[in-house]
């Protein structure tokens, strides 16, 4: 190893070779390059080809095969995003490119740059109804805190992640953990995380969470009171009572308002946990990773005892979770105990039709950040002008071509989701920053009016003649196409 | 950040994508459906470590190859130092000089061993291990500048010739070369000894002292190459025809002298344009460089 280095000389801790990378180099894999004194991904800048037609890629992104021909296209066939592209940080120079092209008649300019964002975080959306753990709680990668649990969405919990107080505000090991959690998940990698007193997951976007080894399959039908709604006429006259286990709430068809109008028996069961309103029970046990997001693994530890009053000899009783996952069906003997028999056949197909409605359960990972000021004086002398039109909605945000959500009020600050950009997308800098593509999309009169780099403006047909790093990818059939005009406001 | 491997198929469905690190694989076999996805998973299984466990070394790795030097341990690692130790009596070189072939015959092997397959490559950025099965071949293009792809020449290569491996090196490649050659292509009978040549061959294609090449201590450009202060080559300026000649033949000698001991089948010399084909003897038009492509270059 050598002893002496230059001074802006970086280590690259991409892969286990280790690079000491010279300012203006790239280490030994050419994808990381020290840039001014910073670690940089130089991965080829992306171009996006308009999908020929809507549906056509069910993969995202295909790769172009064999070498590209040069062709040129027309212009508004192809689209310059900013993954590769570069950045300006720190400096307040233009974006890296500032590319114009003739679309219906219409000059459009598209900024191009790669943002350095520390004001970032990811929201995660995980379908399963398994407890993951209390609201508020830390999140852990590798046991740095990286974000918290917060609400609980319909057959969701969600997470969110990172932010400028995990990145910057904390250790410097809790920084480098959670900007390498997010970078994993913005690019789609699986990454495991730990909840403070709850669950261990395993998780990627567009994918199942794995919960404590467990893969979700489905989302749940509805909360048990609504899986009794939607059920209630099926099981009528195949059984006696169904209790439908769920954390949040509990069913019970024979109380049920359902029950009731279609006229179904009283059987007097008496169920652990907090009565709403008839037929449907809040907390019959803990959260957990059993029946329905419950604790329980046997359902009849939220039964209390039959009552002779109500209840009679062979009452036939079915307990099934919201997803249809875990069922079991019971007979009472003639000590009005129940017995546990195999699920008749008129039964197994309700239970199977839980099962078919539910939705299959993934994680969402949308990726958030803010366009602060330096990413802007790329795009603008005056960057408040540029805040303006993007709420006006006469600038087009994207990321990678995929369409973001620009939230209200101040700033600009957007979501995206990361399934719907080319993969590997976004990069990082030891700060530690996450590195995201983004690219502002305007008419050319409009961008001229907002004390846009005019001068820097260089037609389409010009940087498509530079093939050099210039990868072509597909763009994602879902997407709207980024350079059509007047097609809607920036949200997807 | 450690950044985790890549494992996926190509968007044709056929080729499997492996990258760790510097390490970039193509690849792609021939044979049943069941026998070409056992394979995939033998590669993508030998595939996680091999990075970690060449690092583990790397130090030694990255030493000039002696004789009486201190062996590595690692299955990639030995025969990386297996591959460069003809050379080591005669000239500087480090187990480095075999790494990419290497690397791709370890992955073939994982793949013949786990199945059986009638052809495959494993491509690691030109480094390129061949698997040929009964009466199966490959047609193989070869290219001279990296950056501006075009083919200088092809070639055919069957079951029955003695060529398993095949390497390409020059000072426009991603690995430092000492020499002018724009590419040197060997073929030989495994991919480790075909990538070792194919660096001392291009360092032998050389005009030394010439003021027209660049030529940088390689650690003013990678701090930690195993080249050291050794002087690379970062430009060449366009040279009159007998310059070239003079380069080529000194290349073509070593070639020669390679082929003579056994160590390479073939190879295929190419600088500004020019190219020069060593045959296997008895003399067989092995490479057919094509004049249309050479009057283009």
């Amino acid at each position: 190893m050598p002893d002496v280095f230059p001074p802006d000389t970086v280590r690259c801790d991409a892969c286990p070779v280790l690079c000491y990378i010279k300012r203006g180099h790239a280490g030994a894999c050419d994808r990381y390059a020290n840039i001014e004194g910073q670690l940089v991904r130089v991965d080829p800048h992306i171009l996006l080809d308009r999908a020929k037609s809507q549906g056509t890629p069910l993969v995202p992104f295909l790769e172009r095969e064999g070498d590209w021909d040069g062709k040129i296209m027309k212009g508004q066939e192809t689209f310059v995003t900013a993954i590769g592209a570069g950045t300006t940080y720190p400096d307040y120079k233009p974006a890296p490119f500032i590319v114009s092209s003739e679309v219906d008649g219409v000059d459009m300019v598209t900024v191009v740059t790669e943002g350095i964002f520390s004001y970032c975080g990811v929201k995660l959306k995980i379908d399963t109804d398994r407890h993951l753990g209390p609201e508020r709680n830390l999140v852990r990668a590798q046991g740095e805190p990286v974000g918290h649990v917060t609400t609980a969405e319909y057959g969701s919990q969600m997470l969110s992640l990172g932010g400028v107080h995990h990145l910057t505000g904390g250790s410097k090991s809790e920084g480098r953990i959670t900007c390498e959690t997010l970078l994993e998940l913005c690019n789609g990698k699986e990454v495991e995380l730990t909840i403070d007193d709850g669950a261990s997951i395993r998780v990627a976007a567009g994918k199942p969470p794995v919960v404590n080894g467990q893969r979700e399959e489905r989302m749940r039908v509805g909360c048990g009171s609504a899986t009794i709604g939607m059920f209630a006429k099926q099981w009528f006259g195949k059984v006696d009572d169904v209790v439908v286990v769920d954390d949040h709430i509990t069913g019970v068809l024979s109380e049920h308002q359902a029950g009731k109008l279609l006229g179904v028996r009283e059987t007097g069961i008496a169920i652990q946990g907090r009565r709403s309103t008839p037929g449907r029970y809040f907390q019959v046990a803990e959260p957990g990773t059993g029946w329905g997001g419950t604790n329980i693994s046997d359902p009849l530890t939220i039964l209390k005892p039959f009552k002779a009053k109500f209840a009679w000899p062979h009452l036939r009783l079915l307990m099934v979770s919201t997803t249809g996952e875990q069922f079991a069906y019971y007979e009472l003997d003639e000590t009005l105990h129940p017995v546990e028999k195999e699920l008749p056949e008129p039964l197994k197909e309700s239970v199977g039709r839980i099962r078919e409605n539910c939705e299959p359960a993934l994680t969402t990972v949308l990726f958030m950040g803010g366009a602060g000021g330096s990413l802007r004086a790329g795009v603008t002398e005056n960057p408040v002008k540029l805040t303006d039109s993007v709420k006006r909605k006469l600038t087009r945000v994207t990321c990678g071509g995929a369409p973001a959500y620009i939230w209200p009020g101040g700033g600009i600050t957007f979501m995206v989701d990361v399934t719907r950009m080319p993969e590997n997308a976004f990069g990082y800098v030891p700060t530690p920053a996450l590195v995201a593509p983004i690219e502002f999309t305007l008419k050319k009169d409009d961008y001229a009016g907002l004390g846009g780099h005019v001068d820097y403006v260089r037609p389409l047909g010009d940087l498509l003649k530079e093939k050099e790093r210039q990868r072509q990818l597909v763009s994602h059939a879902q997407n709207p196409w980024p350079l059509k005009p007047h097609a809607g406001s920036s949200e997807s | 950040m450690r950044e985790p491997a890549v494992i996926r198929m190509l968007s044709d469905g056929r080729r499997l994508h492996l990258h760790d690190g510097p390490i970039d694989l193509i690849i792609e076999a021939s044979g049943s459906p069941r026998a070409i996805s056992a394979a995939y998973e033998a590669a993508a299984r030998r595939f996680v470590s091999i990075l970690d466990e060449l690092c583990s070394e790397l130090p030694l790795l990255r030493s000039r190859a002696r004789k009486n030097s201190e062996r590595p341990c690692g299955p990639v690692a030995h025969r990386m130092f297996a591959a460069v130790e003809p050379y080591c009596e005669d000239c500087f070189i480090t187990s480095m000089a075999a790494v990419a072939g290497s690397v791709a015959e370890a992955i073939l092997e994982s793949m013949t061993a786990a199945a059986k397959l009638e052809r495959a490559y494993v491509n690691n950025g030109g480094d390129i291990a061949i698997h040929l099965a009964d009466s199966h071949r490959y047609k193989i293009g070869m290219v001279e500048r990296p950056d501006s792809p075009s083919l200088f020449g092809s070639l055919e290569i069957t079951a029955r010739d003695p060529v398993r491996g095949i390497a390409t090196s020059g000072w426009r490649g991603r690995s430092f070369s000492l020499g002018i050659a724009d590419a040197v292509t060997v073929l030989a009978a495994c991919a480790s000894a075909a990538d070792a040549a194919a660096t001392v061959i291009a360092n032998a294609v050389n005009l030394p002292d010439h003021p027209g090449v660049t030529r940088i201590p390689a650690r003013e450009i990678s701090p930690d190459s195993d080249l050291g202060d050794l002087r690379v080559t970062r430009g060449v300026e366009p040279l009159p025809e007998s310059e070239i000649i003079a380069a080529l033949d000194s290349g073509a000698r070593a070639a020669e002298s390679l082929r003579d001991r056994g160590l390479i089948h073939s190879s295929a010399l190419c600088v500004q344009g020019q190219t020069r084909v060593i045959s296997p003897i008895p003399s067989q038009a092995f490479i057919e460089c094509s004049r249309r492509s050479l009057l283009h270059a």
